[in-house]
């Protein structure tokens, strides 16, 4: 038997979308509106975060952080959880750089309103820089290489509160510091009266439906029990909000009938391809202690990269590595002495690109390096190879180089070391965290939706997550996920919010109690 | 393994490990339990077909280098398992190079998720963060050289 119930309002997803949308719609309730968020993930206790590398990432990524693309060349990790991806970021917190936006063409859409919508949720999420006593070696280096090198360096904004600098933000911060969705928003959303379930997977939407699939809590797995019992509902609403992600989104709009009537769902996939290096200094620097990621260089508008501080745990570090054996075993053997740097690729929206779904349902994403891409990748590696050693490292580890290892004295011959045509897919590691698109914004003929994340033909259906980005938006997204949610929330609001706070009741949906059978 | 398709195949993956980070070697029977427990774990996450694909390909990996060399891959001497393995990492052939990756992946998480890995290794990350390091929030003396804001 399968439960039905009846919204006003079903958001699905929790991470930097979903948790705004959820926020910003919560004032609703007060009118009458019944509002439910479902998350996949569990909800977790603060005393779960262990900072346990395989425990952590098992816990709270879609396939422990191991989720291939469909040929199996590139990893993309996102988040599985209350707070969807806030809780395994860094806590970065960019504004869209201005030439994206208008790049981007978005009719309606205007940077000057996703700088003031990012000011906002900067400022509810306490981002500020970190202080230079806060600032760890690994860190400190990377400024002082790029400073050598002739490049000015910049500080991350941050969304931190009592930060202890434990370096474990990928695996969920221990000290409940970093201020993602579910630390803010989510709770803020609950508190005025939105309902959450978590363990709640979004099986399919038909029209005003959504099916979902609440699943029990296995033995020794994290996080607490769902808040609904185990089995499949059906969820009812005048308006479904879609803020799964790039992949989740765009995977459930394909298994689901309504996708007939929205075509392009899938198409401009980007995600930011990046590579960790490595260099090795003489000398122990403080590494794995302080936050990971104070600085940045952003070089897209020139060379179509960024670098940025990175310090990751044992087992991401081996993998993201090239080779094996004793050369391999040298750097990690090294890890006191370890500097690394974050390379981020700025890809480009291209036609083999995209999400697709397999015959059960589940996302696939197709993914093809281009030409350009790659070129990016072999300049981010030589500009990084040459801050490492500017810094003063005495190797450094290239993974896209044929000979990972660069020496000291090689250091003149970067750009014969390193070079495009040694990249070799399935071979060179290569990750992704930054997924974008699959719901474009834009114009009927060639997007999903519109400025507002109005699909378009379907005006019971919103998205607001990051595959509303047409193209990449070639700096962390966290930030702009949340403007154009709040941008959607806004949009929402405009379209049914009278209905509210005028008391009346909403669309053509009655509001029936919930079955006491559904709760535990 | 666990998974009967897997552990027709683990003395190739154990061929394969040591190569790929040779201080497993010196890893007791305890330990290399634990780290098979690990793999068994992963590889018990993907769906069947991906399970006999990997089983599949290591079994072909212990065949391979018998046109070459004569003997299987479990019969190599070190030096012949490392120069097979790196000509399966960078082979012409896009499969063969995917699935050593996977391979290599599973070895890795294995090995370095393993705590006295991480402290072998002198990895030292702590949820107290500075403080486990004799710092404070607010005093962090632990930068050699002085940071100075430009």
């Amino acid at each position: 038997m399968i439960d039905e119930l009846q919204y006003d309002v079903v958001i699905i997803g929790s991470g930097a979308g979903g948790g705004t949308v959820a926020q910003e719609l919560a004032p609703l309730v007060r009118g009458g509106a019944r509002i439910l968020l479902v998350e996949q993930g569990p909800r977790l206790r603060d005393d779960e975060f262990t900072g346990h590398e395989l425990e952590m990432a098992s816990a709270l990524y879609e396939d422990g952080g191991g989720f291939l693309t469909a040929d199996g060349t590139m990893t993309l990790a996102f988040g599985r959880a209350y707070g969807g991806s806030t809780v395994v970021y860094t806590g970065t917190s960019l504004i869209a750089p201005e030439r994206v936006v208008r790049r981007w063409r978005v009719p309606g859409l205007a940077y000057d309103d996703i700088e003031r919508r990012s000011r906002k949720y900067m400022l509810q999420n306490n981002v500020h820089e970190l202080t230079p006593d806060l600032i760890n070696d690994n860190n400190r280096l990377f400024a002082e290489g790029c400073r050598k090198c002739g490049w000015t360096p910049q500080q991350f904004p941050l969304n931190l509160r009592g930060c202890r600098g434990s370096g474990l933000c990928n695996l969920g911060c221990p000290n409940a510091a970093k201020q993602g969705t579910n630390r803010v928003q989510l709770p803020n959303a609950e508190a005025n009266g939105v309902e959450v379930v978590t363990r709640a997977e979004a099986l399919e939407i038909g029209d005003h439906v959504v099916t979902v699939r609440v699943t029990a809590r296995q033995d020794g797995e994290k996080g607490a029990p769902s808040e609904w019992a185990p089995g499949t509902y059906r969820l009812r609403a005048d308006l479904i909000v879609l803020a799964g992600g790039a992949i989740g989104t765009s995977a459930l709009i394909l298994r689901s009938p309504v996708s007939r009537a929205i075509p392009h769902v899938g198409a401009h996939f980007t995600c930011h391809p990046a590579q960790i290096l490595i260099a090795e200094h003489e000398a122990p620097i403080t590494n794995d202690v302080g936050h990971p990621k104070s600085f940045y260089l952003d070089r897209g508008e020139e060379e179509r990269f960024v670098l940025e501080t990175c310090m990751y745990f044992p087992f991401v570090t081996a993998k993201s590595m090239s080779g094996f054996g004793a050369a391999h075993s040298r750097f990690m053997r090294a890890f006191p002495r370890l500097q690394m740097i974050l390379l981020l690729a700025c890809d480009r929206a291209a036609p083999k690109n995209r999400v697709t779904v397999n015959a059960l349902g589940r996302p696939v994403v197709h993914y093809t390096f281009l030409p350009e891409t790659v070129e990016a990748m072999a300049r981010g590696s030589r500009a990084a190879a040459r801050i490492f050693f500017a810094a003063g490292a005495v190797r450094v580890h290239a993974p896209l180089a044929n000979q990972a290892t660069i020496e000291r004295r090689d250091g003149e011959h970067l750009d014969r070391l390193i070079q495009a045509r040694d990249f070799l897919p399935g071979r060179t590691s290569v990750t992704a965290a930054h997924l974008m698109g699959g719901c474009a914004m834009g114009q009927p003929h060639g997007a999903v939706t519109d400025s507002y994340g109005r699909v378009h033909s379907v005006p019971w259906l919103r998205v607001a997550d990051a595959s509303l980005f047409p193209d990449a938006l070639e700096i962390n997204p966290y930030l702009t996920i949340m403007a154009l949610a709040d941008r959607v929330a806004e949009g929402i609001r405009d379209d049914i919010g009278a209905m509210f706070t005028s008391g009346s009741s909403f669309g053509t949906v009655t509001r029936a109690d919930r079955p006491a059978s559904s709760r535990h | 393994m666990t998974d009967p398709a897997l552990s027709s195949v683990r003395r190739t993956l154990y061929a394969i490990a040591t190569t790929v980070v040779p201080e497993s070697s010196t890893l007791d029977d305890r330990a290399w339990a634990e780290v098979h427990a690990v793999i068994d774990a992963a590889v018990a996450k993907r769906d069947a077909r991906v399970r006999r694909q990997l089983a599949t390909f290591l079994r072909l990996l212990q065949v391979l280098p018998i046109p070459r060399y004569g003997r299987p891959l479990t019969s190599l001497n070190a030096r012949q398992r490392r120069d097979f393995l790196e000509w399966i990492e960078r082979s012409p052939v896009a499969v063969f190079r995917r699935g050593f990756w996977g391979i290599r992946t599973l070895v890795f998480m294995g090995y370095y998720a393993r705590a006295d890995v991480a402290a072998a290794i002198g990895y030292g990350a702590s949820t107290d963060g500075w403080e486990a390091r004799g710092g404070t929030i607010s005093t962090v003396p632990l930068a050699p050289v002085p940071w100075v804001e430009p």
